[in-house]
């Protein structure tokens, strides 16, 4: 039931808010829809053991072999969970953005949480796909209709990638269906397709291609930091801190456990990919004038090094993935809040424009140095905990030949990180003022609020991560369960 | 049978109309209620009521596939009147005969879905051009209308040379024109066979404007009035295709000879040049011409993969196709400027009708939650399940990415352009069929299984 209403409430009230007229209305209406589908999560995060309460099945398409089948494993409860606690902060922290047609703004946006709740949740190949693009859908009309000057071409871009990725996966949905034992969408008759390597070979590359440009993963990520710049910020967070996770959610649940011989011939090519995408990105990262496309870099950064701990196929980088999906979401989350924060109280997110804001800003500046060092993945901060079990993960990976070398690698770039990310502090908030920060004034009151929860979530998971490692042990467990190769090599 | 004594009746009756009744509205609102009347009686017949006994066989099988595929072609056209019936006043004055004339090819698209009989093929194809020709000339003042008429009619009568010899080169080998008596399969290596196959391959493929065949589509499609273009390029492309099916499915399934392939590789150049041709449109008018070619190529895939699946998808790939077309024909008509920047800020002026359109357009490009979705997912389907040409699958997904190029950009000059109004003139029951097509669209692509359990299946 749970995860039902996790879906139905944002979708309802979302269609619903397109027929509301009054600004006022609109806003406070849209987020009480993303408070109560917090709590809704929260209730399902408590009321976990109950039997029931995270499935939910009817049928759907009978003619093909379909059902609308829910289901709440650990990974999509924390997901959802993300999902959830992001919308009311995004929506309290654009809340003074002005909008044109601010129903559509907000419709489309809690449209959005539906279909990502929807992908978190399906146990339907063909039922995620459908939610798949119903997440993409709003998005493209959102940043297309509200973004900066260049959105039109930069969005459509996005949305060609995307589009050619996810027509691409379908077709591997589709011959995995027809290979399928009674020819069903069931992600159980899914992971006992029982498809030779051969075609396990060439079906990965359909999939992988929808999940990287998602993700994205270099090569496929070209798309990112123009959209990233380009977007509304309240997209861009939507975009980053969780549309970024279907990606890495279709990697786990749909490519290693569904293609695992392929996912172990193949790992480390994409590994290879990763890694370069992380030192690539990091340097570029390290080059940029605007903080927009520094963060949308970094990321890139970020995602390439879980995207390696996934192809480890190990317990710990699969443990050190999954927390670090949901940290990932918070930081970058929280990075997004201090530029749009400063981008309102400065009208500039030029790095080179700002300076000393500190001396202005002191809350802002500490807020900021606190994400910022958990961007880094300082030890207590959340992403240490993520990055730590990644590492460790790739370091002992019985499946890759390169693991050391790939750990080395991918670990210059935390040390690029914390070149980029302390330069950014140093030159936004450090130093003189000038002209143009000398103005500036501390943040209120409520957006104190908004940082103090994120860093909230960052310090919890950063100094007591056992419930959170307790949670994702299972699931981990059973994601190798499925995607195992090992027995089947050693049997050859 | 039902179906096509009705439809000629009306025919006849719509020609006298014109002396009954001077003024318009009693005219479309008989047209209306005669379509009414051909639904009520092809459903009946498809229970099993038939109100009139004749013995068809060895000429035309109704078969349970070939009604069903009736009702969808009368349902389309339903649609297509309510939408588009006011718009024809614009055309020219000889209003009831443009109703008769429609009526007429309905008569012979429900010849070709449901013929055994070379000839009675070739006696629905001429039923349904013949009459095209002249729909395509209406406008008589307009000379691009005129050229089109000309260009259509002389292509036309081209392919029916070329139709008219392969069934000749099938019956010298064969010595029969009922489908079901050929014994292919002990023809094996007929030379006469061959080139009578090719030659029908070929004309069917004009028919329906698959490339390299489809050169006179853009034009006539553009040349002829809008409201004609659009039920030319609906109703009677998938009426001919249906027959296409059942053509290849039953007559030649057997054959040795690879026309599989041959298809297969038509279907491909088709869904490139259409595609890749309309990204460089500027009328929208056009790029709905080009687009319709790559749908065509969508469609082949049903004929690659000739199984069961293949005969779902045609079907949902008609109501997909022809409500979606004909709701964006519906608008384009009332449009001033065809071009893609005529469609800038529409969202402004008619956000009813710029979502409206969104909804077709989403339709066409495959987007899931829309009917258009599922009927290239049933596509791909049957071609994956018919095993081998992988290769033609991914192409054709490759394709679809690129025809959301040319179906977004009227998507973004209505919503993120800015433009002076050149819509006008649409009445609130025009606008509310509009919502009902989309609300059709909708329903289809989330429950297909209530539309086919609801007929027949």
């Amino acid at each position: 039931m749970i995860a039902l209403l996790l879906i139905l409430v944002p979708l309802v009230s979302g269609l619903a808010t397109f027929l509301i007229k009054k600004e006022e209305q609109v806003r406070t209406w849209s987020l009480l829809a993303a408070i109560l589908t917090f709590i809704i999560a929260l209730l399902g995060v408590a009321v976990y053991a109950a039997p029931g309460c995270w499935t939910f099945r009817a049928n759907w398409m009978g003619l093909l072999n379909s059902s609308f089948s829910l289901k709440g494993d650990g990974m999509g409860i924390m997901l959802c969970l993300l999902t959830a606690l992001c919308y009311p902060i995004i929506f309290l922290s654009t809340w003074t953005t002005a909008y044109k047609k601010v129903n559509n703004f907000f419709g489309l946006m809690l449209l959005t949480q539906a279909g990502l709740m929807g992908v978190f949740l399906a146990m339907d190949a063909l039922l995620f796909y459908f939610f798949w693009e119903l997440a993409l859908i709003p998005v493209y009309f959102i940043c297309s209709q509200w973004g900066g000057e260049k959105r039109i071409a930069v969005i459509f871009k996005f949305f060609i990638y995307t589009f050619i990725g996810s027509l691409l996966m379908l077709v591997g949905i589709l011959y995995v269906y027809s290979r399928t034992a009674g020819q069903s969408f069931d992600i159980t008759a899914f992971y006992n397709a029982g498809l030779s390597v051969k075609e396990q070979s060439w079906l990965f590359w359909l999939f992988f291609v929808a999940f990287a440009v998602k993700m994205p993963v270099f090569p496929f990520h070209t798309w990112q930091p123009d959209t990233y710049q380009q977007s509304p910020t309240a997209a861009t967070m939507v975009l980053s801190a969780l549309m970024v996770k279907m990606g890495v959610l279709g990697l786990l649940r749909w490519l290693l456990p569904v293609l695992p011989m392929a996912s172990y011939l193949n790992g480390d090519t994409v590994s290879l990919l990763a890694v370069t995408g992380i030192i690539y990105a990091s340097l570029i990262a390290m080059r940029q004038d605007d903080m927009k496309r520094l963060v949308a870099y970094s990321s890139i950064a970020h995602i390439g090094l879980m995207c390696v701990a996934v192809f480890a196929e190990d317990k710990s980088a699969l443990q050190g993935t999954l927390i670090q999906m949901f940290s990932h979401g918070i930081n970058i989350l929280g990075m997004w809040v201090v530029v749009e924060i400063i981008e309102r109280k400065f009208g500039t997110v030029k790095i080179s424009a700002l300076g000393g804001i500190a001396q202005k800003a002191p809350a802002l500046t500490f807020f900021f140095v606190i994400i910022a060092f958990a961007n880094i993945a300082l030890p207590l901060s959340n992403a240490f905990i993520g990055e730590f079990l990644m590492f460790k993960g790739i370091l002992g990976s019985r499946v890759s030949e390169h693991g050391t070398l790939m750990m080395a690698t991918a670990g210059l770039g935390v040390i690029l990180g914390a070149v980029y990310t302390l330069r950014l502090g140093r030159k936004v908030f450090f130093g003189a003022t000038n002209a143009l920060t000398e103005k500036g004034t501390d943040i209120a009151f409520q957006e104190k609020a908004i940082l103090t929860i994120i860093i909230g979530a960052i310090l919890i998971v950063g100094i007591y991560p056992q419930p959170f490692l307790n949670a994702m042990d299972q699931i981990s467990q059973s994601i190798l369960k499925n995607s195992d190769v090992l027995p089947l090599l050693r049997k050859h | 049978m039902n179906a096509v004594l009705f439809s000629g009746l009306l025919g006849v009756m719509m020609m006298f109309a014109s002396f009954l009744f001077k003024t318009k509205a009693p005219v479309r609102i008989l047209a209306i209620l005669g379509i009414v009347l051909l639904l009520v009686v092809n459903v009946l017949e498809s229970k099993g009521i038939r109100l009139f006994h004749m013995n068809t066989a060895g000429f035309l099988s109704f078969t349970g596939y070939a009604l069903f595929f009736n009702t969808i072609i009368i349902a389309c056209t339903l649609i297509y009147f309510l939408v588009s019936s006011k718009d024809m006043e614009k055309v020219g004055s000889h209003y009831a005969e443009y109703f008769a004339l429609i009526f007429f090819i309905l008569a012979g698209t429900f010849l070709v879905t449901s013929f055994t009989n070379l000839l009675m093929l070739f006696l629905g194809i001429e039923i349904i051009s013949i009459p095209l020709y002249i729909l395509t000339g209406s406008a008589k003042k307009d000379l691009k209308s005129n050229e089109a008429a000309l260009k259509y009619f002389l292509m036309g009568a081209f392919s029916t040379g070329i139709m008219l010899m392969g069934i000749a080169l099938i019956y010298g080998a064969t010595g029969t024109f009922e489908i079901a008596k050929m014994n292919i399969a002990e023809l094996l290596k007929s030379n006469l066979l061959t080139a009578g196959m090719l030659m029908l391959l070929f004309s069917m493929c004009f028919k329906v404007s698959v490339a390299p065949f489809h050169f006179w589509t853009p034009d006539v499609y553009d040349g002829a009035p809008n409201v004609f273009t659009s039920f030319m390029a609906t109703i009677v492309k998938v009426g001919i295709f249906a027959g296409f099916l059942h053509l290849f499915y039953t007559a030649f399934d057997k054959t040795t000879i690879q026309w599989k392939l041959w298809l297969a590789v038509l279907a491909a150049l088709t869904l490139f040049v259409g595609n890749i041709t309309a990204v460089f449109q500027q009328s929208v008018k056009r790029m709905l011409a080009y687009s319709s070619i790559s749908q065509a190529g969508f469609m082949l895939f049903a004929l690659v993969a000739m199984n069961e699946t293949a005969h779902e998808g045609l079907l949902l790939y008609a109501v997909a196709y022809c409500l979606a077309t004909i709701g964006v024909f519906g608008v384009i008509s009332k449009m001033t400027d065809y071009s893609f920047d005529g469609f800038n800020g529409l969202a402004g002026h008619q956000p009813l009708v710029a979502l409206c359109v969104t909804i077709f357009m989403l339709s066409l490009a495959g987007i899931p939650l829309s009917a258009g979705f599922l009927a290239k997912f049933y596509m791909l389907k049957a071609v994956i399940q018919s095993g081998g040409y992988l290769w033609l699958v991914i192409f054709g997904v490759l394709m679809a990415a690129v025809s959301a190029y040319y179906y977004f950009r009227v998507i973004q000059a209505m919503y993120f352009k800015q433009g002076p109004n050149h819509f006008s003139g649409i009445s609130s029951f025009e606008k509310y069929t509009l919502v009902a097509i989309c609300v059709l669209i909708v329903f289809t692509g989330l429950f297909p299984n209530v539309i086919f359990s609801w007929l027949y299946f």
